[in-house]
């Protein structure tokens, strides 16, 4: 068999039976050519978006959740509902020293502040923050630096903003570092300017040492917002779990009652959007294969046209010796060349595609899916599929092509 | 040579069956060059079928070369055909794809020779045929008897022991007719064994032997004097 395919002499027989009627093998082909190119490009596109967010998530700590005190909804051991829970630094302490698994816990305050420049101002969210939070979520840094320890030290009067407000604030290319921008009446020196990158919650446009906005605002040992990061192998929900019931009974808060405290973990996120690249995967792989199915019938569907054509002239080989198997083995083998060369094309045409929806959209900061490809065991799996199929199809023609008997097909006309 | 005893065929139509060979015996020696006779529906074809082992007897003996054939499989039926039969058809039935001499060499495709030695003896038996020089041309290019011709040449070049021709001028020109006729006559006078289906008598005259079918029996069997076809080119 192998001998066989090896052979020139089987090659030149599908190649003259495939030149004969070129524009009947071509149409055969589209469809084998069209279902492994959205296999192939659908496939690199989506792994393209994974990239993606594989890359926005990277800077972040994924096992990590943000939390802040809410409003009661339930009466409690004398409370009244709708009380305002404020945490505070102790409960930060408290959380690390008494949750199993907890890596770090980083305070932090959220702050409405108007920032003002020259003749510009606007209102911004911002937070007080300690260095720490450039570990947990890096920074995109664009210019200068992040808020450091000797910033927390000494209280110092600078600021972190992000790009937004460097738009709003500062001239087009105009270097911020340095420069002063006032708020709260206060003269802030700008450090750094950073790209936001958003998982939830308010967007932060800007970032001020802890110390200076507890200066600042008065806070004394209030808090607004914990980030609370655990051990690699412990799962954040049941850290989140820990954490709340901890927060829920210093806090003298209901057990059921869901609204006193408020947040999200970032595992939750990630797992959702994992999930959702896992779904448009199998969809691809999915829309992919019914499709192959689908071309791959239709070369069984005009083999079998051909087969039905050619009646006469498989009559006179048989005549001239040729044995059904014969016969038969020189069917499959088109069926699987038609396969192969239409499955080789979608695999070319598919890779081109692909690296042009690379140069067009995989290209900048802002792009939303990173170099898109598919691995060559893909490529090979979708041969694999191709040739298994063909060969499966390419039965129907041959055994419907040795179904009659010579003397019979000698007749046709 | 060929050996054939009480054969009968019938072929099913409708309800009934048609009784078309109703016990043909016939005997034929090695070098021997039969015309087989008979108006449509006289079985002739369906005699010849049989021969070609591309039809089978419902009863009788039928051995060639002392090998009988019964219940052959569709494989051994190829296989035999392959080795031991050369067909010629009335209609040619060159494959029109391929070039003169790649149809000339397809029986020997099947016999497994290797492509250089195929495409010697093809062009050998193509030479045979005089038709050296249209060796890459397809059938299409070539005129009836040119590709009757190369139908010759294909049924010689697997070598067989006998060469079965159904009407092989049935489409062909009087003065072409003769030219072929010319060809299979010096196949025989170097020792073929033919047997020809045809029912023009000037063409059964230049065989050594007619026989007659009417209505599925023999009704005449006798030697005759071959007309040479040579006289008439």
């Amino acid at each position: 068999m192998i001998k066989f395919l090896l052979e020139k002499d089987t090659w030149q027989e599908v190649f003259d039976s495939l030149s004969k009627n070129k524009l009947r093998s071509i149409l055969t082909m589209v469809g084998v050519w069209w279902g492994i190119l959205l296999l192939i490009s659908l496939l690199g596109s989506s792994r393209g978006i994974e990239n993606n967010f594989n890359r926005m998530f990277e800077n972040y700590a994924t096992n990590s959740l943000f939390l802040s005190g809410g409003n009661t909804s339930m009466p409690f051991k004398g409370y009244q509902e709708g009380r305002k829970i404020k945490l505070n630094l102790d409960d930060a302490k408290k959380i690390k020293e008494n949750v199993e698994g907890v890596e770090y816990v980083l305070p932090s305050h959220q702050l409405q502040i108007t920032l003002s420049r020259k003749s510009l101002s606007a209102s911004f969210i911002g937070k007080g923050e300690f260095p720490f939070n450039d570990v947990l979520a890096k920074k995109d840094l664009l210019w200068g630096r992040y808020i450091n320890q000797t910033d927390i030290d000494e209280h110092k009067k600078v600021i972190v903003i992000s790009e937004d407000v460097y738009k709003q604030l500062f001239e087009k290319d105009e270097n911020p570092i340095g420069k002063i921008v006032y708020g709260e009446n206060l003269g802030f020196t700008v450090i750094g300017v950073y790209k936001v990158v958003n998982f939830g919650g308010p967007q932060i446009d800007v970032d001020i040492p802890f110390t200076t906005s507890q200066q600042i605002f008065g806070r004394g040992n209030t808090i607004d917002w914990m980030t609370i990061t655990g051990y690699e192998n412990f799962d954040i929900n049941q850290i989140d779990a820990d954490v709340k019931l901890l927060l829920k009974n210093i806090h003298s808060i209901h057990p059921d009652d869901n609204r006193g405290l408020f947040g999200f973990n970032l595992g939750d996120r990630f797992d959702q959007i994992t999930g959702f690249l896992t779904g448009m995967q199998f969809l691809t792989w999915f829309v992919g294969i019914a499709t192959l199915i689908a071309g791959v019938f239709a070369i069984g569907g005009i083999l079998l046209i051909s087969v039905k054509e050619r009646t006469k002239e498989i009559g006179v080989r048989r005549a001239l010796g040729a044995t059904p198997f014969l016969i038969k083995r020189q069917i499959i083998i088109e069926s699987i060349a038609i396969s192969l060369i239409a499955g080789f094309l979608g695999i070319i045409s598919g890779g081109l595609i692909l690296m042009l929806v690379n140069k067009t959209l995989g290209i900048g900061e802002d792009a939303f899916m990173r170099n898109p490809s598919v691995s060559i065991a893909i490529v090979f799996f979708a041969l694999l599929i191709v040739i298994t199929l063909g060969t499966l199809i390419g039965l129907i023609p041959a055994f419907k092509a040795t179904s009659v008997k010579p003397i019979d097909a000698l007749r046709e006309e | 040579m060929l050996e054939i005893r009480e054969l009968h065929k019938s072929y099913p139509i409708g309800g009934s069956s048609l009784h078309v060979l109703k016990g043909i015996n016939l005997s034929v020696k090695d070098g021997e060059m039969v015309a087989i006779m008979g108006s449509s529906g006289s079985g002739k074809s369906t005699l010849l079928n049989i021969i070609g082992m591309l039809d089978e007897a419902d009863s009788g003996e039928y051995i060639l070369d002392d090998l009988p054939i019964k219940d052959l499989t569709e494989k051994k039926a190829a296989v035999y055909r392959n080795k031991f039969l050369g067909f010629i058809f009335q209609s040619f039935n060159l494959i029109n794809y391929k070039t003169a001499l790649e149809n000339v060499a397809l029986p020997l495709y099947y016999q497994g020779v290797n492509r250089k030695e195929r495409q010697q003896q093809a062009m050998f038996h193509l030479g045979k045929v005089g038709l050296t020089d249209w060796a890459k041309h397809l059938p299409k290019e070539l005129s009836g008897g040119q590709n009757q011709r190369v139908a010759i040449a294909r049924a010689l070049a697997a070598n067989p022991k006998l060469l079965l021709a159904d009407e092989p001028t049935g489409a062909l020109d009087t003065k072409t007719s003769y030219e072929i006729m010319e060809f299979i006559q010096q196949l025989n006078d170097e020792g073929k064994t033919i047997l020809m289906v045809t029912h023009e008598e000037d063409i059964a005259n230049m065989c050594k032997r007619i026989v007659r079918l009417r209505d599925g029996v023999i009704m005449e069997d006798k030697k005759v004097t071959q007309v040479r076809a040579e006289h008439y080119v």
